[in-house]
């Protein structure tokens, strides 16, 4: 294969119903992903386990993805998984690495369906080991058919928690306790959205109905908790937190789970040179888009949750538009017909949306995050502290990537995934500037890891199929 | 503030000018760019090096060898002014040779450049195999490695920390620091010289343009014509490795965290600084032919800075002569002459003449209409 | 730490953590096995030499990294297990091997 007309990056929902999509109109398609079977996150090793026992602890919505999966292998898409895409260079060029042997693309479009990841929280004792966040513990149920051994401590806030907490009791799992924390007041905040989420009952009704499932298996909850601390010597012995009613508790714990909602991948689409916007109401940036998902870049397009926090079903639909719009781009279809197509999809998309500003604001991320403790870890990779970071930014209005070259905040192999967004919120806060003005670090290849020895015989030819 | 002199530019080689001037106890103010700016300064490579300077052009290597003999003392004071930790280390440096023809005529340049400066003492030797095994015990090297030239006077800094103990300096020593402020205008007036950066104005009777790849469009409002042009470099750097690399080489050194950084390409881009595949690789493979064991280390980051890049490659320290108190300064190599600069070049600015030996650094010298 | 659920396991497989036997089965993540460890660390950071397990589970903290089968900085999360496998935990800089 010489060239490929589509290179997606991701076999999640996005990136499958992009693949279907793309077949459907006979282009070359190629699915690299790093993990070892389709489904990204929400869908992890959803081939052997939807049809397990516990696919059906793990809900409808969880083994809907075998169908979507099954349908993405006979599809005819080349499919690499335990692949690594490390650059991408105009052209395109992509880079990959799969079994230690680095490869190149070449590719007219890219869709990038990288997906989400967890936001950073920093806490003191984040980095302990026993302290995972709720989407780690919701993989190992799925991929490994293990939940934490003794009653697990969870903390924070948001609809993908609710759900793994439900889960977990399903799965004869224990909770010691939920640490909610939601700040008061955002119901009130989250009502003006109401009459439009209303336009996605069913999952109104879900989230309520996993809310009825806590209440009536009595997990503690404790409300409005503003500070957490993970404390032990090896692993989590003990976790201490305090509410904004100043109650102070410490209790033993060996797992702490934690979850404060979950921002697109944008790594992959800082390092393209796509444009992002930082967005107020969700904290977090993301890249510009038009109505297909094509990036400022063009032929480089994004979908899936990487557009936009919205869930499986919003990811397939935005997986198809994009397809879709490639499928005008390169000749096979009139742009009257796609329009027709994509009609019914975008309204689809519009109603899988309506329900996100009620979550946004019902979920919106407490302060503390945004401003940790002194001693508290705020780039794991380097162990730089919040302390270093605030002393930097006051001196002369730094940016991150200066705070970065005098830190090292971000020079680690995680490249700031995890610290960032801290960086970037310290600094506003610092500057009394809007995180927007103040940018994120500059992004370099490589994406992923890859050794010396495998770019010394980068294969630069075409990828063998 | 009322400055007596402003730097526009507060890379290495306008920090360690502005530092210089400030020891010198002149209220200075430096201007510095934004965030996302150039700045040739975070992309270094971080050797401060004297071997194989100044083929052609002795006056470099002469001006090289004075700083690094600087750099010692000039590393303590700084260090023990700011509380930081340099990293600085002088037990001498390499440049690895691949196969028998490379050795050779490393040697052979090497001994050209040391009678152009007329038989000092030989501060460099040529080593084989054999010897270089002995100074790298826990290396086993590629089978293409000949030897490598030593140059005892040859050493590295974290140039990340150099800056930034150069600005905490400066600062502390009564200097004033402003960033995010590109500067667009300089206008002279009968008292010195108003600068027009961002929303406001300065004023200083003297001025040093020391701003990289932006002194050209700086200097021209000062009848300054100065020929520059941005040569791309792409580095790479690795994990934190294990201590193995007790010595720096001309493109591989290891880092006092453990990280190793490998270097450099040389590519006339432009103002591109973009990084390619290609060179990761082109660079990478170099390396697994010098150690071999590096194969298995992961690249974590591969960045890409322009150099400022003179037509000799050799800087331009100049006075405006139609503007008196104006100065400009620029080099590619601002880590290994920032002892100078801050001890030698701040005094002769602060003093308002620049000495006989820096004429040759004059930007003038490429007027001189080539022989045919 | 973490336990199985009773479930009819997928096909087992024994693989070795610091030499010691450890039961595991096809299709799950090394660093799921890590964690049913009753010690969770499975290496310690090259900055201060801090313990550390895995995290996010999906291939973007980087502190499940691990040795496996003689190649040090391993994403374990990213890694299925397969049988006869050797885990040890990497500890502190990473050595080359001379």
């Amino acid at each position: 294969m010489s060239n490929i007309d589509v290179l997606i990056v991701g076999a999640g929902p996005a990136g499958m119903a992009a693949a279907n999509t793309a077949r459907r109109f006979g282009f070359d398609v190629l699915v690299v992903d790093d993990q070892p079977s389709p489904g990204g996150q929400i869908w992890r090793s959803v081939e052997t386990v939807a049809a397990a026992p516990r696919g059906a602890l793990l809900g409808k919505a969880y083994q809907e993805g075998k169908a979507v999966a099954d349908a993405f292998r006979a599809s005819g898409a080349l499919y690499e998984p335990r692949t690594q895409l490390w650059q991408i260079e105009p052209g395109f060029r992509a880079f990959v690495t799969h079994d230690a042997k680095a490869g190149m693309i070449e590719a007219s479009t890219v869709i990038l369906a990288t997906g989400a990841q967890e936001r950073p929280v920093p806490f003191p004792g984040w980095t302990l080991p026993g302290v995972l966040t709720v989407g780690a513990a919701q993989v190992l149920l799925k991929s490994a058919g293990q939940i934490p051994g003794k009653p697990v401590w969870v903390a924070g806030c948001g609809p993908l928690l609710l759900l793994y907490l439900v889960q977990l009791l399903r799965a004869g799992g224990r909770i010691a306790g939920y640490l909610d924390t939601t700040p008061p007041g955002r119901h009130w905040a989250a009502l003006p959205h109401l009459p439009k989420a209303m336009r996605a009952t069913g999952e109104l009704l879900k989230g309520l109905a996993w809310k009825v499932t806590l209440n009536r298996r009595r997990v503690p909850i404790v409300k409005h908790v503003v500070d957490l601390e993970a404390n032990g010597s090896d692993q989590v012995e003990s976790i201490r937190y305090r509410t904004a009613h100043g109650h102070d508790r410490t209790v033993p714990a060996d797992i702490l789970l934690v979850h404060e909602g979950v921002v697109p991948s944008i790594h992959a689409t800082l390092g393209l040179g796509c444009a992002v916007e930082w967005r107020d109401d969700q904290d977090c940036y993301v890249p510009i888009l038009d109505r297909w998902g094509e990036t400022s870049q063009p032929g480089i397009f994004v979908a899936g949750d990487g557009a936009g926090i919205a869930g499986a079903n919003a990811a397939q639909l935005r997986g198809a538009l994009a397809a879709l719009r490639i499928a005008v781009k390169l000749g096979r279809v009139s742009e009257q017909i796609a329009l027709e197509e994509a009609g019914p999809l975008q309204r689809e998309l519009d109603h899988a949306l309506a329900l996100r500003p009620f979550l946004e604001a019902m979920f919106k991320p407490r302060a503390q995050i945004f401003a940790p403790s002194d001693d508290t870890i705020v780039c794991r990779c380097e162990e730089v502290t919040a302390r270093d970071i605030y002393a930097m930014a006051q001196v002369g209005r730094p940016g991150p990537n200066q705070v970065k070259a005098f830190t090292r905040a971000g020079m680690g192999p995680c490249q700031g995934r995890q610290c960032g967004y801290t960086v970037t919120r310290i600094l506003a806060a610092a500057e009394n500037k809007p995180a927007g003005e103040v940018g994120f670090y500059r992004v370099r290849p490589p994406l992923k890891p890859v050794t010396l020895g495998e770019l010394a015989a980068l294969d630069q030819q075409e990828k063998a199929s | 503030m009322h400055p007596d002199i402003i730097v526009i530019g507060a890379g290495a080689v306008g920090a360690a000018i502005a530092y210089g001037l400030a020891r010198k106890r002149l209220r200075v103010l430096v201007l510095d760019g934004d965030d996302g700016d150039y700045r040739a300064a975070r992309a270094n490579f971080g050797l401060v090096w004297l071997q194989g300077k100044g083929l052609n052009m002795p006056v470099y290597q002469e001006l090289t060898r004075r700083s690094v003999d600087l750099w010692p003392d000039f590393a303590a004071e700084l260090a023990s002014l700011t509380a930081t930790d340099l990293q600085y280390e002088h037990n001498g440096g390499l440049v690895f040779c691949l196969g028998e023809d490379a050795f050779e005529k490393r040697r052979l340049d090497l001994q050209r450049l040391h009678n152009e400066l007329g038989g000092a003492e030989a501060d460099w030797q040529m080593l084989d195999r054999v010897e270089l095994a002995k100074l790298f015990p826990k290396i086993r090297f590629g089978a293409d490695v000949t030897g490598a030239s030593f140059g005892r006077r040859d050493g590295h800094a974290n140039p990340l920390r150099l800056l930034a103990a150069l600005h905490a300096g400066i600062v502390r020593l009564g200097g004033d620091l402003r960033r995010n402020g590109a500067v667009r205008q300089i206008v002279p007036g009968d008292e010195g010289f108003t600068i027009v950066f961002g929303e406001e104005n300065v004023s200083a009777p003297r001025l040093v343009i020391a701003a990289g790849l932006g002194c050209q469009v700086l200097a021209r409002q000062l009848d300054l014509d100065i020929p520059l042009r941005p040569q791309r470099g792409q580095v790479l750097v690795t994990e934190r490795l294990a201590p193995f690399l007790p010595l720096p080489a001309s493109g591989l050194r290891q880092t006092r965290e453990g990280t190793v950084m490998i270097g450099a390409t040389h590519e006339e881009t432009g103002f591109d600084i973009s990084t390619t595949a290609v060179a990761a690789a082109d660079l990478s493979r170099r390396t697994v032919r010098l150690v071999p064991a590096l194969a298995d280390a992961t690249l974590v980051r591969q960045w890409a800075g322009l150099r400022i890049m003179t037509p000799d490659s050799c800087p331009i320290y100049a006075l405006s002569r139609t503007y008196p108190g104006a100065f400009v300064a620029l080099c590619h190599s601002g880590v290994t002459l920032a002892a100078l600069h801050a001890v030698v070049l701040a005094e002769a600015i602060a003093s308002g003449e620049l000495p006989t030996s820096f004429d040759a650094f004059h930007q003038r010298r490429f007027d001189v209409p080539k022989a045919a | 730490m973490f336990r199985k659920l009773h479930e009819p396991v997928a096909e087992a497989v024994t693989i070795h953590i610091e030499g010691v036997p450890v039961a595991a089965e096809t299709g799950e993540s090394v660093a799921a096995v890590l964690l049913r460890e009753p010690v969770l660390w499975s290496r310690t950071t090259p900055v201060t030499r801090s313990k550390r397990a895995p995290y996010c589970m999906i291939g973007v903290c980087f502190d499940c990294l691990a040795r496996v089968d003689g190649v040090a900085s391993v994403q374990t999360c990213l890694t299925p297990v397969r049988d006869g496998m050797r885990v040890e935990r990497q500890q502190g800089r990473r050595c080359l091997t001379a």
